[in-house]
């Protein structure tokens, strides 16, 4: 029998955290809507839904980017709020964290009692609190705001329709075959559900039918693979503490994949030159070391923010990565990076120790991003950060470059300067009476440029020009609007710059040397 | 290997064993062009940047070199002789190549190219947009490479790769030859 569970659950977390409120139409997208609120859910919004489309259907709707380290930091008061009740929380995800119930009821006389305490407690960010047996049954007690008595979770379970596994292949197949609620999955027998849809299936079974996700047996308690990391001295920036979360995220799950076991639930435990402590518990449900660090990074953001009236006193004096919880490795990892891996492990292992060096910022990778100009097409972040969500797989870079080039009308054309600047350089542009040369708003140039100097430079020739390619960028928002025109130069010496011309000045953007 | 005079030149080079499954890696160079070098052929993901060193350059390229094919490195004013030498020794323990731009010339490069002239097409007086370049690369060195070798190259060639302009396969030493592609 699965653990009696309670879930608080906050509606539509990405768009509480982003500072909106329920009765305002926003929709929080990355490329597709991933959240909205209520009001631009009864406006027509659904998950899913292209930009265009969630803008058709509800006029005014707000957009926000997706940022789920900003959720997950927004999140931590709550979960605050809610250990003051139960100690051994579980974050399963921004937004929704579990506990068990068994102490805290019978401490605060009942789940009713609890369950409306908690609730009184996380009602300012519209959270709901619902007890139910297992964390997945009690989740949906929590969005009907229901506890459930104890031994009715099947039945409670049995009305609702299979999409909710959050299986759309499975319940897809199901919807054909006509098993369309949780109570007919249920009823089918297991064998005939591991012989039909295979191990998963027979977990979404276990879901349906009111038990745990995971069998009881298959729960190992976990050896003792703590690894720490102290630091002297105290670290006062979350970067350093989750440089280092990141070592120890890679050696306990060398460690993990060693004895072949998977984490699914993870315990980070901080502690300051105060004696402050902050223990938290995140699950899993793929643990990667780049997950793990994120998870760290999350819990200290939220810890170490200056919003947070609990925030420490002091400098971090010491960091456990320690697992919770751990199952059999049933083949979840993934390679990190595929291809040659001895090579890629050296590799990774070379660009720490350069981080090491001169901190995690200081190695980078481009990434396709999307512009005009060429200093907009690749986006720097730093070397081991998930990359944003614009890329898709590493693999398909060069295919994502050309993909973006399609979509950004009016781009400098092909081929690339292989020097661009990141603060353009100043540049003088004349003709041939050494008059500046202008252009004016409607995009026509006051003479042909006849002779350059770049940076302050000697004046040179100017053999063949294009342009003005006039670039009014932003229009919509007063502060990132740009209007400038651009042009290809070459000079007598056999050099050609991509010029630009923004308000009467004339700057150097790229060389193509 | 120096190379002088072009960015699109050296970035030429790490194309081949990019495309082939080498890492590369490039230190110094924060205004490199990612765009063009995704062009030529340079596999992103397996290319980090280093963009500003600062004085511990010699250490990050040191370490780049234990686990990286090929380190593309812009050379600050001064380089110490010592810090040159024990560079190049490593690399050559560890079979890598480092590609060095910048000014210094204490590094002892078995090879040199530099940019003897380049004339751009495609643009005119006002009208068009530059298409192709072609570049006169003159390479000299030590040892095999010793006598001087001129090549001339359309860099970016039209359909945005590297193409020889003329026919010649000793024009220039064999391996960059075949790197070039």
């Amino acid at each position: 029998m699965s653990t009696r569970t309670l879930v608080v659950w906050c509606p539509d977390w990405p768009v509480t955290a982003a500072g909106f409120s329920a009765d305002e139409p926003v929709a929080v997208f990355a490329n597709r809507v991933v959240a909205c609120s209520a009001a631009a859910r009864a406006g027509g919004v659904r998950r899913g839904l292209r930009r265009r489309q969630a803008e058709a259907r509800c006029p005014g709707l707000q957009l926000v980017a997706h940022d789920p380290d900003g959720e997950a930091r927004a999140f931590e008061p709550v979960v605050a709020a809610v250990e003051a009740f139960c100690p051994r929380l579980e974050i399963v995800r921004a937004g929704v964290c579990a506990v068990a119930t068994r102490g805290p009821s019978r401490y605060f006389g009942g789940d009713d009692t609890l369950a409306a305490k908690v609730t009184e407690a996380v009602a300012h960010v519209g959270g709901r609190a619902g007890i139910a047996e297992g964390p997945f049954a009690a989740e949906l007690a929590a969005r009907a705001g229901r506890v459930i008595p104890e031994g009715q979770t099947p039945a409670f379970l049995s009305t609702f329709s299979v999409d909710v596994l959050e299986r759309p292949e499975l319940a897809d197949l199901l919807h054909r075959l006509g098993i369309r609620t949780l109570g007919s999955f249920a009823a089918l027998p297991p064998a005939s559900v591991l012989a039909r849809f295979g191990a998963d299936g027979l977990r979404a079974h276990r879901l349906a039918s009111g038990d745990d996700e995971r069998p009881l047996a298959a729960r190992i308690s976990p050896p003792e693979l703590d690894v720490t990391t102290e630091f002297d001295p105290p670290a006062e920036r979350v970067e350093t503490a989750v440089f280092a979360a990141r070592r120890l995220a890679h050696q306990l799950c060398d460690e993990l994949s060693a004895r072949g076991l998977a984490l699914s639930c993870l315990r980070v435990e901080a502690e300051t030159s105060h004696g402050e402590t902050l223990v938290r518990r995140w699950r899993l449900e793929r643990a990667t070391p780049l997950a793990l660090a994120e998870r760290v990074r999350w819990q200290l953001d939220g810890w170490l923010s200056d919003a947070n009236p609990h925030a420490p006193t002091a400098g971090l004096t010491l960091l456990r990565v320690a697992p919770e919880e751990v199952l059999p490795d049933e083949g979840r990892q993934l390679g990190f990076w595929g291809g040659d891996r001895a090579l890629d492990d050296r590799a990774a292992r070379a660009l720490l120790h350069v981080q090491g060096l001169l901190g995690p910022e200081a190695v980078t990778t481009a990434v396709p991003a999307g512009g005009r100009g060429p200093a907009e097409q690749v986006q720097l972040v730093p070397w081991g950060d998930a990359p944003p969500v614009l890329c898709g797989s590493s693999a398909a870079m060069p295919s994502q470059i050309r993909k973006e080039r399609e979509v950004w009308p009016g781009r400098v054309p092909a081929p690339s300067p292989a020097t661009v600047y990141g603060n353009p350089m100043r540049a003088e542009v004349v003709d041939q009476h050494g008059q500046p040369v202008t252009v004016s708003g409607r995009g026509s140039a006051s003479a042909e440029p006849a002779r350059v100097s770049i940076d302050g430079g000697p004046w040179t020739d100017v053999v063949a020009w294009a342009g003005p390619w006039p670039v009014d960028e932003r229009w919509w928002d007063p502060h990132a609007h740009r209007r400038r025109a651009r042009w290809q130069v070459a000079t007598a010496d056999g050099t050609a710059h991509l010029l630009a011309v923004e308000g009467g000045r004339w700057s150097v953007e790229a060389a193509y040397d | 290997m120096a190379v002088s005079g072009s960015s699109s030149l050296a970035l030429a080079l790490l194309a081949g064993p990019s495309q082939a499954g080498s890492w590369c890696a490039a230190v110094g160079l924060p205004s490199l062009g990612l765009v063009a070098a995704a062009d030529v052929g340079v596999a992103l993901e397996r290319f980090p940047l280093v963009a500003r060193p600062g004085d511990e350059w010699p250490a990050v390229v040191a370490a780049l070199v234990d686990a990286v094919d090929i380190v593309l490195v812009h050379l600050p004013r001064h380089v110490r002789t010592g810090d040159a030498r024990r560079l190049v020794a490593k690399a050559r323990d560890r079979g890598a190549v480092l590609v060095t731009t910048g000014g210094s010339t204490a590094f002892a490069a078995d090879v040199r190219l530099s940019v003897s002239g380049c004339t751009w097409e495609g643009l005119g007086r006002g009208h068009g947009r530059l298409r192709a370049r072609r570049i006169d690369v003159v390479a000299t060195g030590r040892g095999a490479a010793a006598r001087d070798r001129r090549v001339s190259l359309w860099l970016p060639a039209a359909s945005g790769g590297v193409e020889e302009c003329l026919r010649d396969p000793l024009a220039m030493p064999q391996q960059i030859a075949q790197t070039l592609g």
